[in-house]
């Protein structure tokens, strides 16, 4: 670990300014990724900003009937909260999926949006990464990949963004609200993480003077159906090979009237298609329209060396979320079974 | 067997369980000596070369550091390699930390900084910079070429020699299966880091030390540091985890005292779990097995071709192969163990070594033959089921393995399994029940166990030997021997183990500690005890009634008193000739498994695991039942999630944490029911006992390979069995 300054916050002006002065400053909050990233030296800030002491704890129902959610607050805190668990069962779901308790207990809401990928080479100071080191080359592309991008990949980078619960914010259509030198500007999830492309180094549209305030969740979407449903190496405590979030209403005819699908794991970030989503609405939630749907989300996938697995594996996975959204049987995240 | 035993065969809690929650028992990181420096390594990130420079400069201007030690610097140690050998090295040149300028393996100390703070010398570490001279390396075992190692390692049986005409049987057998499986290296990861504290003096070395034997630890470092005019002590009282990673003198207790000898410093040494990576793994290795049967099932040939990594510089060796030849009769035999180089750390024993890399392709096989001769599995075993052992040609002292299919396969329910593979359904899920056997040496160690057990002025027995309890319970066990065999209760059993300078004891491995260095506690407490009666009676103390104890504690003090010298105790050596006997001794067990899995997802789920375990005395069912869970948890995860996984590119692990490598997390862990089949056994050891280190993860994998098969239609021949891996089977399949 390299010796940082550590500076603790104790409003967001100063917490801004800090950020404009040290530009290579990191912000801490849960501290449950970049602490790690610090112990193995891939993250060497020179000047730590200790923000747990702003006020970004709470939780507030908006005007228009969505949820605000301040950006310290636990991962547990959101996964727990009645408005939460009542109105957005699908986020609550997808963060119990996710870590550990003792993880979510202290890793907190812009934490997790600011999360690193998890590529054994990001984290292995010995080898090459582009996203580590710009430039340095990106071992991944013909070594170990069987758990590496099939969507949105560049040549310079093929990790996954590892996040559970953006994956069901991006289905739900949130927004990140974030206040820099320039004032307070809100970001659609959609924009907020980015693909690779040829700045690796970059994982968000986030500005480096910026703090992320909280995020918005839209007003609740009334008699949906949903469910999050995550396959990984093992049944507990591993990142998703892939994950599918899905957010379904179907009207009194039996047709589906609104469809938010967004694809975990595959890419460098949530993965979403509004126009094949549109191909769903009027249809009947039928086995084979959710194949056409998935067929349509997944194209343009490319397979590397070792995770071709994960282009069907990742249509098989949406398919069956979708039948489980529709069927009002919403995977359980306690019980491993998938149903 | 003793009439008058109370405790031995009880569920006893374990007695250090206290310390350690109290965060009494100390580890061999938590010894807090003044001054103490603390120590970190610099690893190499090629896999072979040279190192052309090592950058020292803004590593030694790093506040706090002390010294920094590479193969230019190092101080002058022993490098010739016989007398540098361990006890459980196997032949060829070990490796010596900071040798010279050669790498052999990505991961490898090329250099040691020791400054004033842990903190200190990591982020020094951080700042060598070392430039390399790079050769070409390969990782890949399939990439390498095999060869037969010409020298065998001492302690581990050779492969049996070829019985019958295998191949001739195999031809013109009516019914033949013949199938290769792969195995990834694995790697041991105790949750106890390796770690070393070295508190040096002017007489005196004190090594706190994370080993399965203070002694061998003791005289390596007598020898490879040339330590002879000061008196080397080795402590390793509590050992939290091992599986066989601390039978060698590790890397760090190396580098600890090196750093402490060349600093005349108290020293401590630290390996954070990614260096752990590179200390030994379980050897991968690519296996053919060929079995014959006639229409009845009987076996008629049985070929088994192994070829396992090791390492530039040493042929590792593992019975891999040892219950091919003894398992089944069969009279037409031919095992093939052959080694692939590779640029990586020497493979080395890890709980069961060999066998449980080798069963799995056995017990993979059987099953694959027991479907194509369209019997039940189990069924084949039975028609396959010998008395005797045949490589040895030789009984058993013991054998209870029937009785572990009989009560296994009752507590399963196997009995209602339907035989067709993907036959059983429930929902969205195939179930699959699979079974497999397992085996395991039963020995005493062939080095001599002492003990001795002292009367104390408090009126308690001290019982001490320098053995280690490794978490599996030896420290309960040995107390309950000594109450039993000096006729009092635990609560007057002192035991103190894992320190050099008590009596001599082996390594802990093998399975061999409850029977050899038990049996030495209990003889030495029966001569301790018939002293005690004589000295009584000689004194006239003796007052003795039915049931009661030997003697009152104040009766014993009195007694110590009237001794010339102030002292009672006793001492005892107990072995194994390693040749004359006249029968083979083995554990065996029957695992039984239960798989879920759904198909379109490939997801697996092992819900329901029976082991039956056939290992003679149970000493203590309480401390046995957690061997056998942790050893089938073990299995699973070999079955399902270990891979120490290679980029052959880099020629470099990336695995460096839990993150990457895997094990089973609770939640992959469902119902585990353990039955231990009684077994009576005279002559396998004094005390009955055939030792439970091993034999609990033998069967597991391949229980669960089989169960996988009969829920899927699916035939996993490479572990780990991962998605990945099903999906393709599947994909491959329709």
């Amino acid at each position: 670990m390299k010796r940082f300054t550590y500076v603790r916050a104790v409003s967001i002006d100063q917490a801004i300014e800090s950020l404009s002065v040290h530009p290579d400053a990191k912000l801490l909050a849960g501290g449950t990724n970049l602490v790690d990233l610090m112990k193995y030296d891939v993250s060497t800030p020179t000047t730590i900003i200790d923000i747990n002491d702003l006020p970004l704890r709470e939780i507030s129902e908006t005007a228009d009937g969505g949820l605000r959610i301040g950006a310290l607050v636990t991962n547990s805190e959101v996964a727990v909260h009645p408005s939460v668990a009542r109105h957005y069962p699908l986020l609550a779901s997808a963060i119990f999926a996710g870590a550990s308790a003792q993880l979510r207990n202290a890793a907190t809401v812009a934490g997790n949006l600011m999360q690193r990928t998890r590529c054994s080479y990001f984290y292995d100071v010995l080898t090459p990464c582009n996203k580590r080191a710009p430039g340095s080359g990106c071992p991944a592309r013909t070594g170990l990949n069987r758990n590496h991008a099939i969507l949105g990949a560049s040549q310079l980078c093929v990790a996954t963004h590892p996040s559970d619960m953006c994956v069901a914010l991006a289905a739900i259509g949130a927004t990140i609200i974030v206040q820099g030198p320039k004032g307070v500007r809100s970001i659609p999830l959609a924009d907020f993480h980015r693909l690779p492309g040829d700045a690796p180094e970059k994982d968000t549209t986030l500005l480096v003077d910026e703090v992320i305030l909280g995020i918005v969740l839209p007003p609740v979407l009334e008699h949906h159906r949903y469910s999050y449903l995550k396959i990984r190496d093992r049944l507990s405590y591993a990142f998703a090979i892939v994950s599918a979030a899905v957010l379904l209403t179907i009207n009194d005819e039996a047709a589906i009237s609104t469809a938010q699908i967004a694809l975990g794991g595959v890419a460098h970030k949530p993965w979403r298609n509004t126009a094949a989503e549109a191909l769903l609405i009027g249809r009947p939630a039928s086995r084979v329209n959710f194949d056409q749907f998935a067929s349509m989300l997944l194209s343009g996938s490319v397979a590397l060396s070792e995770n071709d697995f994960k282009i069907d594996l990742a249509h098989r996975t949406v398919v069956r979320a979708l039948e489980q959204a529709a069927s009002r049987t919403p995977q359980s995240q306690s019980d491993k079974r998938v149903h | 067997m003793d009439q008058e035993q109370t405790v031995t065969g009880k569920s006893i809690f374990r007695i250090d369980g206290p310390p350690k929650v109290r965060g009494e028992a100390k580890y061999a990181a938590e010894y807090n000596i003044p001054d103490l420096l603390h120590a970190y390594v610099v690893t190499a990130s090629i896999a072979k070369g040279r190192i052309l420079s090592i950058d020292l400069a803004a590593a030694r201007r790093f506040t706090g550091v002390v010294e920094i030690l590479c193969h230019k610097n190092r101080p002058w140690f022993w490098p010739v390699s016989f007398l540098y050998k361990d006890t459980a090295g196997p032949p060829g040149k070990p490796f010596m930390p900071l040798y010279d300028d050669r790498v052999y393996f990505s991961g490898q100390p090329v250099a040691l900084v020791i400054a004033e703070s842990l903190e200190a010398a990591r982020d020094a570490a951080a700042l060598v910079d070392v430039m390399y001279e790079t050769e070409q390396h390969t990782t890949d075992l399939a990439a390498s070429t095999a060869f037969k190692p010409r020298k065998h390692r001492i302690g581990v049986a050779p492969v049996p020699h070829p019985t019958g005409d295998a191949d001739r049987a195999f031809a013109v057998a009516p019914v033949k299966i013949e199938s290769t499986y792969t195995t990834s290296p694995e790697n041991h990861h105790p949750m106890e880091l390796f770690a070393t504290t070295v508190q040096w003096g002017d007489k005196v070395v004190t090594v706190y030390d994370k080993t399965q034997s203070p002694k061998s630890v003791e005289l390596f470092l007598k020898v490879a540091f040339r330590l002879i005019r000061r008196k080397v002590r080795v402590v390793s009282s509590y050992v939290g985890g091992a599986f066989g990673l601390g039978l060698r003198p590790q890397q760090s207790v190396f580098l600890a005292v090196m750093a402490a000898k060349a600093l005349k410093r108290s020293v401590r040494l630290v390996l954070p779990r990614d260096h752990m990576f590179a200390l030994g793994y379980r050897a991968n290795a690519t296996q053919t097995v060929s079995l014959a049967a006639d229409k009845k099932g009987r076996l008629q040939a049985i070929r088994h071709r192994a070829v396992a990594a090791t390492s530039q510089f040493e042929d590792a060796q593992d019975p891999m192969l040892l219950f091919s030849a003894s398992i089944y009769r069969c009279d037409n035999i031919k095992l093939t163990y052959e080694l692939a180089k590779l640029d990586t750390v020497s493979p080395c024993d890890m709980r069961a070594p060999g066998a449980a890399t080798g069963m799995f392709a056995l017990e993979s096989a059987m099953d694959e033959l027991a479907y194509a001769l369209d019997i039940d599995p189990l069924a084949l075993r039975l028609a396959n089921y010998t008395e005797r052992d045949q490589s040895e040609n030789r009984p058993f002292s013991s054998k209870a393995l029937r009785e572990c299919y009989a009560q296994g396969s009752g507590r399963f329910g196997w009995g209602k399994r339907s035989h067709a593979p993907r036959s059983m359904r429930e929902d969205k899920e195939l179930i699959g029940w699979g079974m497999a056997t397992g085996a395991w040496e039963a020995a005493m160690s062939p080095a001599p166990a002492r003990a001795e057990v002292r009367l104390r002025g408090d009126g308690k027995f001290e019982v001490t030997s320098s053995i280690t309890d490794i978490g599996t319970g030896t420290y309960t066990i040995l107390s309950q021997i000594a109450a039993d065999a000096l006729e009092t209760t635990m609560d007057r059993i002192v035991v103190r183990l894992g320190d050099s300078a008590l009596p001599f004891n082996p390594i802990q491995g093998g399975s061999w500690t409850a029977a050899t260095s038990g049996a030495a506690v209990q003889s030495a407490c029966r001569k301790l005890k018939s002293t005690i009666r004589s000295r009584a009676k000689q004194a006239g103390v003796l007052e003795r009634r039915q049931g009661a104890e030997l003697l009152s504690a104040s009766a014993l003090v009195d007694l110590l008193k009237l001794q010339r010298g102030g002292k009672l105790s006793a001492t005892a050596t107990k072995f194994s000739l390693p040749f004359g006997k006249n029968f083979s001794s083995a554990t065996h067990a029957a695992v039984f498994a239960e798989v879920r899995v759904d198909e379109e997802l490939s997801v697996v789920r092992v819900t329901r695991i029976v082991c039956a375990v056939a290992a003679g005395r149970i000493l203590n069912p309480n401390t046995a039942r957690s061997q056998i869970i942790g050893a089938t948890v073990m299995g699973i995860g070999k079955a399902l999630h270990e891979d120490a996984a290679y980029d052959h590119n880099l020629g470099r692990c990336m695995a460096h944490s839990f993150g990457d490598y895997h094990i089973p997390s609770n939640a992959d862990v469902y119902d585990i029911d353990v039955v231990f089949v009684d077994e009576a056994d005279a002559q396998v050891s004094p005390l009955g006992v055939k030792g439970l280190g091993e034999i609990g993860v033998v069967a597991v994998a391949p229980a669960i390979a089989n169960a996988i098969f009969h829920a899927t239609g699916q035939r996993m021949r490479d572990l780990p069995i991962t998605i990945d891996r099903l999906a393709r089977a599947r994909s491959g399949a329709s």
